[in-house]
């Protein structure tokens, strides 16, 4: 005579009547599992979010951009690059253009009343007219600089730093703002700059003409090429004292430090899972103890032992299976709302997911066992006269 | 294989020297309806567990149903109790929360029929006990005689060679055991084997057949 095999429906069956005589134990042991489920999912998706905004960032900012300055001469002396370096740029094949700005010794002030020394931190560049389009300026409000008359740009900085005024004092002249510029990501030095005309600059403030930083885009498959001839083609004489960088590999890097932080986060998610096995665990062996009679039953009504340790350990499974489905449904909405606050996109990873349901099958598959076992070692004599 | 139970020398000792049943022989037929009477400690409980295949002898040889217990695996066994055997208990053991039809159909999870059949036979098994018109009333919502009544109909609605009743009165005054009792009766007139166990002398002497024991022995 062969026992019946238990009906996949049935077993289901009988693990969720197991939770739902408790109902409550079951809720608060579950939670433990959805709390840390919850936790490693929205760190992880949290930090994918951040990596799509910053990835959707870039996309938009571009890769292509890449930045000259002068580095310094063999004696140490800052070196300076040739005038005609910007058009020697702009020769090269893949470059799709080349412009520059020159730092400008005079110094910005708010006022004429102002004295002198107290400039806020403000650096006075001269740029050329094409700046903006090349380095993805965009102007708050306002027009460009005219190139000719004594007119400025304000960056994002500059401009809280000094107030919405109408004109700024240099060099003994007033200087009507005619716009104020967005931040620049890709050239955030451009943020806290006082940016004026490449000509007004040699007409009124006795501005030398060399460009001090050079920004160049080129046909995105070239870059890498364009970078290996950039600083030779800017300074064919000295090539040694010229700096070439890629600031959005700056804005990548930023990648790396945040990894480091997730890993962190899912640790402490981590822990918290083992936590809520635990108490899984916990729940099932005070739920054996406590059903000892049934457990006798069931064996008189022919339950085997490996059906017994089955039904226990389904029960085990779909409990934590409750708290992993509500720890990633938890997970997501918590990403969502942190990713809506920062305008980020949400995205949450299939693996993260996955993993997440997945965590949860080992753990209720563990938890479950010893005390299932426990269940179908009890004699069935033993567990009727309990 | 006339004889449904057929108990041959069996003595049931557990460690520590405590012999609960002692040589018994004992042959109960199919048809018959017969009570296992004695005081507590008399060894009947053993003896329910040695016949309803729960426990094994230390000697002796136990049949049910023509299967030897010796020769079975723990899982042959629970298959015997799933489709053979069933058992009604003092304390009823209901499932609290589910209904009579729910109660008496878990009765059939280990038989392997499908979950309608289940239902099905489980209405009809509670039809049967008189209970035709509690099939969704909960354990709660029923007095002591008719949760009996639930159990006793899960104990026969797979149709087993044998139904034993461990003390069914034991819980319940007088007129609702009375009731269980002439159930019993009812259940065994129209054919099933019934094995009541019992301290009590009135109800033993109300059946067909008394196997009296005292100290684990079968009294002649």
């Amino acid at each position: 005579m062969k026992p019946a095999r238990l009906r996949l429906s049935d077993l289901l069956r009988l693990g969720g009547y197991g939770l739902r005589s408790r109902p409550l134990r079951a809720v608060l042991s579950a939670l433990g599992i959805a709390i840390g489920i919850a936790a490693m999912t929205a760190v992880v998706g949290i930090s994918s979010s951040s990596r799509a905004d910053l990835d959707q960032r870039l996309a938009a900012l571009g890769t292509n951009l890449l930045t000259v300055t002068p580095g310094q001469t063999m004696f140490g002396e800052d070196a300076v690059l040739p005038d005609e370096s910007v058009s020697m740029i702009r020769r090269i094949g893949p470059v799709q253009s080349a412009t520059a700005t020159g730092k400008v010794s005079s110094a910005v002030y708010r006022t004429d009343r102002v004295p002198a020394g107290e400039t806020g931190g403000l650096a006075l560049l001269a740029a050329s007219p094409d700046l903006l389009s090349t380095v993805g300026g965009v102007l708050t409000r306002g027009t460009w600089i005219n190139q000719k008359y004594p007119t400025v740009v304000l960056g994002a900085t500059a401009a809280r730093r000094l107030g919405n005024v109408p004109s700024v004092y240099i060099d003994g002249r007033w200087w009507t703002v005619t716009g104020v510029l967005d931040p620049v990501p890709l050239a955030p030095e451009l943020d806290s700059a006082v940016l004026v005309g490449w000509e007004a600059a040699a007409t009124y403030l006795s501005f030398d003409g060399h460009p001090t930083t050079v920004y160049t885009r080129s046909v995105d498959a070239q870059v890498e090429a364009v970078r290996s001839v950039l600083a030779p083609t800017a300074n064919p004489s000295s090539p040694d004292e010229v700096k070439v960088s890629k600031p959005s590999d700056a804005l990548a890097a930023r990648r790396a430090a945040d990894d480091t932080f997730t890993a962190l986060l899912l640790g402490l998610g981590a822990v918290a899972l083992l936590v809520g096995g635990i108490g899984v665990a916990n729940t099932m062996v005070i739920s054996v103890l406590e059903r000892r009679a049934e457990i006798g039953l069931r064996r008189s009504l022919g339950a085997t032992r490996g059906q017994v340790r089955t039904q226990f350990v389904a029960e085990s499974l779909l409990l934590s299976l409750l708290g992993g489905a509500a720890g990633v449904l938890l997970g997501y909405v918590v990403t969502g709302l942190y990713a809506t606050t920062r305008t980020w996109p949400t995205v949450v990873p299939w693996w993260a997911l996955a993993g997440g349901v997945g965590a949860t099958v080992v753990i209720g598959a563990i938890a479950g066992l010893y005390p299932a076992i426990r269940a179908a070692r009890l004699a069935p004599t033993e567990a009727l006269s309990g | 294989m006339s004889a449904v139970i057929e108990l041959a020398g069996v003595t049931k000792a557990y460690p520590g020297g405590v012999t609960a049943v002692r040589s018994v022989d004992l042959t109960v037929e199919y048809g018959e309806l017969v009570a296992i009477v004695g005081p507590s400690g008399s060894g009947k409980s053993t003896m329910l567990h040695l016949i309803g295949t729960l426990d094994r002898p230390t000697h002796g040889t136990v049949r049910i149903d023509g299967h030897d217990v010796a020769t079975l695996s723990d899982r042959q066994l629970s298959a015997l109790r799933a489709r053979r055997i069933g058992f009604v208990f003092q304390q009823f053991h209901l499932a609290p929360g589910r209904d009579a039809v729910t109660n008496v159909a878990d009765g059939l999870l280990y038989t392997g029929v499908a979950r309608k059949e289940r239902e099905w036979r489980a209405e009809a098994a509670l039809v049967r006990v008189g209970l035709g018109d509690r099939l969704t009333h909960k354990p709660h919502q029923l007095s002591g005689g008719e949760r009996q009544r639930v159990a006793i109909a899960r104990a026969v609605a797979g149709d087993p060679a044998v139904l034993l009743a461990d003390e069914p009165t034991g819980n319940l005054d007088s007129v609702s055991g009375a009731g269980v009792v002439t159930l019993l009766r009812e259940l065994n007139e129209a054919g099933t084997t019934v094995l009541v166990i019992t301290h009590d002398h009135e109800i033993a002497e109300s059946l067909p057949r008394q196997v009296p024991m005292r100290d684990g022995q079968v009294m002649a």
